[in-house]
């Protein structure tokens, strides 16, 4: 059996989204058609989507098959969006020099095996040298962690 | 015309102003960085310099801004000609015959045309804009809701027919893009939207970041893993002097490539991009010795640089006119106005004038500071392809993380942008069109806003949006594009043997 298109499968993600959405919009008052409510743009365009997204369904039966996707660069792509996730639960608790610099040396270091020193002295550079940029020059409130860093 | 002399004045006043000065100079320069890095185009070096415009006044913000935008336009030209890697998309014309013209040895004449090329059009384009927003601005001011909810429409739809792929691909996007838009307290009746309880949703989900996370974490996660070891040479200042026979050739490419390039970048679109397309094949079309297109001809690097420079003030008009983004880029300089509280739209010359003619004047400034600024640094700006992409995209990221942080202060749009992040990489891996999205969202609030305000004029009679003429026409317009669009998505649906028979 030959795999879907790429249309097929991002079609039937996108309808699903617009169906999630049609059904949270119940809550919101929809108002009347004369008199639309905050309900009724949101529902409207949620059913724009699932439009749109069947007739990409069937505009797209005989496009680029989606297995022949290459994703070669998944693990590297994975890794980052750990970092960023890792920035964003750490940034208030760590502060921003350490955190910018955990996240640095991670990347630099064990992503991209630039050695230990290297890392450590980018990283260091780099979250204190944009600190004193953003926070002391240009007065950018930047979060501090533990023992003021 | 003296009005205009006078305003262009009081711009100069403001353009001129040093620390106004120092931020088209620093626009312009980090602008043709990001040009010369291959892949951060403007969109994504836009989006992650943004932020940094907050603690400006609006005024510097938009002039950094647009020096990001038109230096990015100019730093594409340098990659291209001299290693063969566009810059930005728009520079994928001038590798063709720019490279060629490296090969022979004719690199510094490729550099010096792409830069006079991009610096007439440039300029020429400015006046164009000058004499075209003022009085697009005045006729707008005839626009009621109706009609700017029919704008909006058609400003979507003539997107969504203009990007690339089926017209479904982008309207899709453009649906989404509205719908995020529908988060946060509406505007009439105060109610809250798809917020779950978190207050930092409530003024609706930031334009900052998801342009940061859709086109400059996207692009991190495209290209990550990529192994960069380039060839860096760069031609001596005394071999940029093009020859008398070079000039001569080239005159006519750019007078065409600036009209051209103008035009095409005010209809929305990814108008830089088509335009220097259009402009090479129409150089190619015109030229006595087609044939010599490919293998060094001065005119296929002349046409397409000044049409993409053109387009880029083209591309302002919309948005300093009307408050109608015709892209992606315009669409952020729009966000960023509205984060400095200032209204785009019709009302802004009137309102805001010294800020008005104050970007216009620090366009010809920044026109000039990259001439001046390209040709003889030329070196500089390519050692920076020397910076090993490993230590290039954690310093983005941080970067990127810094920007949108410093916004609200929040955790949470750090969040956005990581998913942003996400849906743009896989959409860009399955070759969706992902400005449409960001259009969405900006427009979304105005469309909502103009839709129920043009109803409650008509007391919820939908016959406004026939009775009057600019309406009716606008909607008209959108909608023959809308059928255009479908009938080429039907065919394709239909299979070929339908086509084959239409």
């Amino acid at each position: 059996m030959r795999s879907l298109t790429i249309d097929q499968v991002a079609g039937a993600f996108f309808a699903a989204f617009s169906l999630l959405v049609l059904w949270e919009t119940r809550k919101i008052p929809f108002g009347f058609l004369a008199e639309p409510g905050p309900g009724a743009m949101p529902a409207f365009l949620a059913f724009t989507l699932l439009v749109c997204s069947i007739a990409v369904i069937i505009g797209g039966r005989s496009g680029k098959r989606a297995a022949a996707v290459q994703w070669t660069e998944w693990r590297h792509a994975v890794f980052i969006l750990g970092t960023c996730a890792f920035m964003a639960l750490a940034l208030e608790r760590l502060g921003f020099r350490v955190t910018i610099f955990i996240a640095l040396l991670t990347l630099v270091s064990i992503l991209e095996k630039k050695g230990w020193l290297a890392g450590v002295v980018f990283a260091g550079c780099f979250s204190f040298g944009t600190y004193f940029l953003f926070n002391a020059l240009l007065h950018v409130p930047l979060p501090k962690g533990p023992f003021g860093l | 015309m003296v009005e205009i002399l006078n305003n262009l004045s009081l711009g100069f006043a403001t353009a001129l102003a040093p620390d106004v000065l120092v931020y088209a100079f620093v626009g312009c320069l980090v602008g043709t960085l990001v040009g010369v890095l291959p892949g951060v185009g403007p969109l994504a070096g836009i989006s992650l310099l943004l932020p940094v415009t907050f603690g400006l006044n609006a005024t510097s913000a938009i002039v950094l801004l647009a020096g990001i935008y038109y230096g990015a336009m100019y730093g594409g030209s340098t990659t291209s000609i001299l290693m063969r890697i566009p810059g930005e998309a728009a520079s994928v014309m001038t590798c063709i015959d720019g490279y060629a013209m490296t090969q022979k040895g004719r690199a510094g004449a490729a550099l010096a045309i792409a830069a006079v090329g991009s610096f007439v059009a440039g300029t020429l384009s400015i006046v164009a804009l000058m004499l075209l927003a003022p009085p697009l601005a005045e006729f707008a001011l005839r626009f009621g809701p109706p009609e700017h909810f029919a704008l909006l429409v058609l400003g979507l739809l003539v997107l969504a027919y203009m990007t690339s792929g089926p017209i479904t691909r982008s309207l899709t996007m453009a649906a989404l893009g509205l719908l995020l838009g529908m988060v946060g307290m509406d505007t009439m009746t105060g109610l809250f939207r798809f917020e779950y309880g978190l207050a930092e949703l409530g003024d609706g989900i930031g334009i900052v970041p998801v342009a940061v996370g859709l086109f400059g974490i996207s692009e991190i996660l495209l290209s990550a893993g990529r192994a960069t070891k380039v060839d860096v040479r760069a031609p001596r200042l005394r071999e940029l002097l093009p020859n008398r026979e070079e000039w001569r050739r080239s005159a006519g490419p750019i007078g065409r490539g600036t009209v051209l390039g103008f035009l095409i970048g005010i209809i929305p679109g990814p108008g830089h991009i088509i335009s220097s397309f259009v402009s090479y094949s129409i150089e190619r079309r015109l030229s006595k010795t087609p044939e010599r297109f490919g293998q060094g001809a001065i005119e296929g690097v002349a046409g397409p640089e000044s049409a993409n420079n053109a387009a880029t003030s083209g591309a302002l008009v919309p948005m300093l006119a009307l408050g109608l983004p015709s892209g992606a880029v315009p669409a952020i300089m729009l966000a960023a106005m509205m984060i400095h509280g200032i209204a785009p739209g019709p009302l802004l010359i009137q309102e805001q004038p010294a800020m008005f003619w104050g970007v216009i004047a620090s366009m010809y400034v920044g026109n000039a500071v990259l001439l001046v600024l390209n040709l003889p640094m030329v070196g500089v700006f390519v050692n920076v392809l020397r910076v090993p992409y490993p230590y290039l995209y954690p310093s983005l990221l941080a970067f990127a993380t810094l920007g949108v942080y410093a916004v609200n202060n929040s955790v949470v749009d750090v969040w956005i942008m990581a998913g942003a992040g996400v849906v743009g990489y896989v959409l860009r891996k399955l070759d969706f069109e992902i400005a449409p999205i960001i259009l969405g969202l900006v427009l979304a609030p105005m469309l909502e806003l103009n839709f129920r305000q043009a109803l409650a004029m008509s007391a919820g009679s939908y016959s406004i949006f026939f009775t009057r003429p600019i309406t009716t026409v606008m909607l008209l317009v959108a909608l023959v594009l809308l059928l255009l669009g479908m009938r080429s998505v039907f065919t394709r649906a239909a299979g070929p043997g339908l086509v084959t028979r239409g």
